[in-house]
């Protein structure tokens, strides 16, 4: 019987919380479409099947090899490309994440069909999805003619939650055959440059926009992403203008945040940085134009110059918590 | 080191600002008033391959499937130190991913049987309008060459390729035989502007035509939307310091504090 097939994106053993917010859309897909629901992992079981299971995978596919105890995009595809010929599935679910697109895009190669990446909504029998442009800024309906549907699902479209009934998880080992020449895109090292909370996963942004200034003047939003726990993210002007790294760079060809609260200091909001953004749960823009896009659409807002209002609010957060 | 063969893949697209609008037959983005530039990721991938012949000596050549227009990028490329340049004139038709990656993986070929083969080949990340996430990946398996995409560092040695991906915490490292295919993202170098001497320049340097062919592939575009917007009623705290009681009053209720 053919299924609904979700890849589970990992890393050194740990599932991505990407893959649940996949499994979560698959699961549903595959209710309204009447299929079973399973999974791939790639590397040794860690206990991602029944993890998998608890979002409704009734079986696991463990593809346990050497070339898979790392990412490699090439090995990967190929372990997908061979999973999808011998199991049928009618439909492949990534999540629309760099590694989730690009093993989708190894496997699609590799299988000659289409893949549709960065899906936000799914007809039943995926003859027809609405997928992201530029970033989440446009939508474009499309029409899928292929035997098997490749598709990725654009990162936070959907809510991740767990199956209300469980699946069985079952692990079900597949043994892929792979040429040790894919070995030649195998991670080898690796550089850890920051510990602890990062852009993408940080409950605080802090933005800077042009209008900070220069390099210098980012002190006081350091100083306040610091106290709230959070981290100091920029627009592209910023990074364009060499004041911060590219790492810090909020939007489109940067990094998507998903904080609890977003600052947004003078940042005029284009959507090069609008839809890197948009995925926060709260915005406050401090902005001296009430008619910036970030303004109007931020849930709140001080009209004033960042420059004084930041050592405002930093000195108010440090009196409440008696520093 | 021998001298180094370095092809850049670019796209045409719009420079949309603060909203983009979709023509009446909801087909295309309304380009009307907007000006035209290349995806951002590919601005550092030429910026990159300018770089590597300049440390390493050789030869970069710019590659682009559009419409006619797109002689404006390839030049532009070419104002910052690439020196040759090839259109693939689809007459802004909307192509699907496949049949572009078939139509580029044609002219590679056909590039390299009179020319020789590029040591290097390097892809966008991700187109910035219609962002596939594959054609770059489609061009390296039909080549048979190692491909990783998501770089923002390459260092070329004789024989390999070491590229950088960040990751949330750091990044990871991998070590591509050459010939290789990398997709790079923003951030693997701060691009030049060009200077007078380099437009000037970039007016003599030959177009070549190569022309694409390719049959339509399993992906069809029905039409363009604008994603549903929440409309969001701003609750102004103040226009000065006085507001900070009350933006520090807001964490608290967020539980950010």
């Amino acid at each position: 019987m053919t299924s609904v097939l979700v890849v589970i994106e990992s890393d050194q053993g740990a599932m991505a919380p990407a893959s649940h917010e996949a499994l979560t859309f698959a699961r549903d897909y595959a209710t309204s479409a009447g299929l079973p629901l399973n999974a791939i992992i790639f590397g040794a079981e860690s206990g991602m099947a029944a993890e998998a299971g608890t979002y409704g995978a009734a079986t696991v596919h463990v593809a346990d090899h050497a070339l898979l105890d790392d990412f490699g995009p090439e090995a990967w595809g190929e372990t997908l490309a061979q999973a999808v010929t011998q199991t049928a599935p009618a439909v492949v679910v990534s999540c629309g994440t760099d590694r989730g697109n690009e093993v989708l895009a190894q496997a699609a190669a590799r299988l000659d069909l289409p893949f549709v990446a960065n899906c936000t909504e799914v007809d039943t029998g995926a003859a027809e999805m609405t997928r992201t442009q530029w970033g989440g800024s446009l939508l474009e309906r499309v029409s899928l003619n292929a035997p098997t549907r490749l598709l990725s699902i654009a990162p936070h479209a959907f809510d991740a939650s767990p199956a209300p009934a469980p699946g069985a998880g079952m692990v079900m080992p597949f043994a892929p055959v792979l040429d040790d020449s894919l070995a030649r895109t195998k991670v080898v090292d690796r550089v850890v440059t920051s510990s602890g909370v990062t852009l993408s996963t940080a409950p605080v942004v802090v933005g800077g926009g042009r209008g900070v200034g220069s390099a210098e003047a980012y002190a006081p939003l350091e100083e306040l992403a610091e106290l709230l726990g959070g981290k100091v993210g920029c627009s592209r002007a910023v990074t364009n203008n060499g004041w911060r790294p590219h790492s810090d760079q909020v939007g489109q060809t940067g990094t998507r945040i998903a904080p609890e609260l977003y600052i947004a200091c003078g940042i005029s909001g284009a959507i090069q940085h609008w839809v890197g953004a948009k995925a926060s749960k709260n915005i406050l823009a401090i902005n001296t134009d009430a008619e910036a896009n970030m303004v109007t659409k931020a849930g709140h807002a001080v009209l004033g110059d960042l420059h004084t209002m930041i050592p405002a609010i930093t000195a108010e957060v440090k009196k409440r918590k008696g520093l | 080191m021998a001298e180094l063969r370095i092809l850049t893949l670019i796209k045409r697209v719009p420079a949309p600002g603060a909203r983009i609008n979709i023509t009446d037959d909801e087909q295309f983005v309304n380009t009307q008033n907007l000006g035209f530039t290349m995806s951002p990721h590919e601005e550092c991938a030429v910026e990159g391959a300018v770089q590597l012949i300049e440390e390493h000596g050789g030869e970069s050549t710019v590659l682009t499937l559009g419409p006619a227009e797109a002689e404006e990028q390839l030049r532009y490329a070419a104002s910052i130190g690439i020196n040759q340049a090839v259109l693939m004139d689809n007459g802004g038709e909307d192509w699907d991913p496949q049949r572009t990656a078939k139509a580029i993986g044609d002219a590679i070929e056909q590039l390299e049987s009179e020319s020789g083969p590029f040591d290097l080949i390097l892809f966008g990340n991700e187109s910035a309008d219609s962002g596939g996430f594959q054609v770059g990946i489609r061009v390296a398996h039909r080549l048979g060459r190692p491909m990783v995409n998501g770089i923002k560092g390459i260092e070329v040695h004789d024989d390999k390729v070491v590229a950088k991906r960040e990751v949330d915490a750091g990044s990871e490292v991998y070590e591509l035989p050459r010939p290789a295919v990398l997709g790079v993202k923003e951030g693997l170098n701060l691009p030049r502007y060009p200077t007078m001497k380099g437009r000037l320049a970039s007016k003599k340097v030959e177009i070549n035509a190569v022309a694409p062919a390719a049959d339509a592939g399993g992906q069809a575009k029905v039409r363009l939307l604008r994603p549903v917007e929440t409309v969001s009623e701003t609750v102004i705290l103040g226009t000065d310091e006085s507001a900070a009681a009350a933006v520090v009053d807001l964490f608290e209720e967020l539980g950010v504090l």
